[in-house]
């Protein structure tokens, strides 16, 4: 009966129900969006390094993220080889430089260099082309989302990176960074043109370690030998580049502030609106307490209230934030829904809920059975 | 009479308000009630009637004096251990009915059998035979808000029959009434007391009320000033009207 009684004062007065829905769906759809944002940043951010195949990484001292790396002498591939537990070592180029699009103007790319056949990095998701096209002259592969930024209609179409002619082979789906820059995908020795980089220069190595053995020890032996390099495990390499972009820029504190924002804004709405709703059910929640009810009976009355009025603005809200999500998937910033984040948001909605009837039990409790004699 | 005592107030002082403010509410009130008996509560307003009523029901706890409720004494007994009593021992009639607006008639009686923990197909049962009892069997489904004030009140007191209490308070239950449906009430909480053995207690200014009481309590600032039972062998109106006579 709790449960019944519960539903039929929510569903009572529908135009209360109809403000406490609003405002968790608004709540639910701020935090879906802002949460889902910085899922999608984390996963931008990390996509490279998460997809190169690499347990230490050996670049310039200081490097703060993936694309703002400085050169290196390319000998310090052989370093790494030398050292015990490494079974294979790769060099990989990366740094902004300037697209000329065939349309007139120019924008900023981030080329990535690296053997088609051998890796470390090469294009994934492939929408057009394979991954053997880039060895053809002036090869690239750029993503199909930035096609209109780069003046590109369609493979085959001629561009000018630095000054150096570059032919669309191939194209990526949803291969993205998360600077919004796009990625432009290359051989090494391309890139180096591309990059006017020296060929004993690179930007990284990558070094590969026997199974079993622990990428740390194997970081440690490394930084040993290069003691004015940075030698980062590829999960130290990838917090690094989160604590960068994330923090250090304030853009992940912003988008968990207005998730948090969210959540407080839904907090006071659906509280307004339970306690507003037992405040006008109290001379009934004072004849169940004089028929004997248990006070606790009473507060499963109020938490099924808030858990039936957050199970509704939960369904609501997700149907909203899906469509968002799928309106938003192939933008430069794209929104991620993962089946974690619907269960957090879930829990983040009920725990809301929860948090909203304490003014309402706490209403309650006070409540002097001795009233019903005086209405 | 040889009925069974149920309800036995001791002396019961109770005082409201504080420091200047404070009112001696109840001076010092000992009754009993008996199972199987109407009793009707009377005096003027203020007099003590329904502070009386609420520390019987156990909702307010006297200043002074002893209270026991079907063998158990109240002395002592915290917030929570009182509503267990009134859960399983009182049954509550209000002037306004006090039901729930959002409730059938049926759900009503079911939420006071689900506050005792009685629960499922027996609770169902229980509730439909008590609105049976009451003559509204064929009101199940309604709510109080398509009800007339009478169909209200019984299905009020359905409510407070259905868990089978052993004492029924009931708060001027006929006051927002009309004179037919008021005796209709009356006329129901007297065979009530009668064929279920409760006791039955009812506050009232109402002296329409009197020809169904077997005894009536005048109560006068804060002290019970007076009683008259009905005199052994003669029927109360309700009596005559069902054709009983009262066992000797």
């Amino acid at each position: 009966m709790t449960l019944t009684l519960a539903f039929r004062n929510l569903f009572h007065d529908r135009v209360r129900l109809a403000v406490t829905l609003v405002g968790i769906l608004f709540s639910i759809v701020l935090v879906a969006v802002q949460l889902g944002l910085f899922l999608g940043a984390r996963k931008m951010i990390t996509a490279t390094i998460e997809r190169a195949d690499g347990d230490v990484w050996i670049m310039a001292y200081g490097t703060k993220n993936f694309e703002e790396a400085q050169p290196i002498a390319a000998r310090q591939k052989f370093t790494a080889l030398s050292t015990p537990g490494v079974i294979d070592a790769k060099e990989l180029v990366a740094a902004f430089t300037d697209w000329k699009k065939p349309t007139g103007g120019s924008s900023i790319v981030v080329v990535v260099g690296s053997d088609p056949q051998e890796g470390p990095l090469v294009p994934w998701n492939i929408a057009e082309g394979s991954v053997s096209q880039l060895n053809t002259r002036d090869a690239v592969f750029i993503d199909k989302t930035y096609l209109e930024d780069l003046g590109i209609k369609a493979v085959g179409d001629i561009a000018q990176v630095s000054g150096n002619r570059a032919r669309v082979t191939g194209l990526t789906d949803g291969v993205r960074s998360f600077t919004v820059t796009p990625f432009v995908f290359t051989t090494l020795s391309r890139a180096r043109q591309f990059l006017s980089m020296p060929s004993d220069m690179t930007t990284y190595v990558l070094a590969k370690t026997e199974p079993g053995v622990d990428p740390v020890a194997v970081r440690d032996a490394i930084r040993a030998k290069i003691p004015d390099g940075e030698v980062l495990t590829k999960d130290e390499f990838r917090s690094r580049s989160l604590n960068h972009w994330l923090f250090a820029t304030g853009a992940g504190v912003a988008l968990i502030g207005g998730a948090i924002l969210g959540l407080i804004v839904g907090t006071v709405i659906v509280a307004q609106t339970l306690y507003s709703s037992t405040k006008d059910h109290l001379n009934e929640f004072a004849t169940l307490r004089a028929l004997g009810s248990s006070s606790g009976y009473i507060h499963r009355v109020i938490l099924a209230q808030a858990a039936l009025s957050g199970a509704l603005g939960y369904v609501l809200g997700m149907i909203i934030a899906l469509a968002i999500v799928w309106f938003t998937e192939n933008t430069a910033l794209p929104i991620v829904m993962t089946p974690g984040l619907a269960a957090l948001l879930l829990g983040l909605t009920l725990f809301m809920c929860a948090i909203s009837a304490l003014a309402a039990i706490s209403k309650v409790t006070r409540i002097d059975p001795a009233m019903v004699f005086n209405r | 009479m040889s009925s069974a005592t149920v309800l036995e107030a001791r002396n019961i002082v109770k005082e409201l308000g504080r420091g200047a403010g404070k009112v001696r509410a109840l001076k010092g009130v000992s009754l009993d009630l008996k199972a199987g008996e109407l009793t009707l509560l009377m005096g003027p307003s203020g007099s003590g009637k329904t502070t009386l009523l609420s520390i019987l029901g156990c909702i307010l706890t006297p200043s002074e004096g002893t209270l026991t409720v079907a063998g158990t004494d109240t002395t002592g007994l915290t917030a929570e251990q009182l509503a267990v009593l009134r859960r399983q021992k009182i049954g509550f009639i209000f002037q306004s009915y006090n039901l729930f607006p959002t409730l059938t008639a049926e759900e009503n009686v079911r939420l006071a059998l689900d506050v005792r923990g009685e629960r499922g197909s027996e609770a169902t049962v229980a509730a439909q035979r008590a609105l049976q009892q009451v003559g509204l069997g064929h009101r199940l489904k309604s709510y109080p808000g398509n009800m007339s004030g009478g169909e209200q009140q019984r299905v009020a007191v359905a409510r407070a029959i259905a868990g089978k209490p052993s004492v029924i308070l009931a708060d001027e239950p006929t006051a927002a009434l009309d004179s037919e449906n008021g005796q209709a009430v009356m006329e129901l909480l007297a065979d009530v007391a009668q064929s279920t053995n409760h006791a039955v207690l009812a506050v009232t200014h109402d002296p329409r009320t009197m020809k169904y009481a077997d005894r009536i309590l005048k109560i006068e600032d804060g002290l019970l000033v007076g009683e008259e039972r009905r005199p052994e062998g003669v029927d109360t109106i309700h009596q005559l009207a069902r054709g009983k006579k009262r066992k000797k």
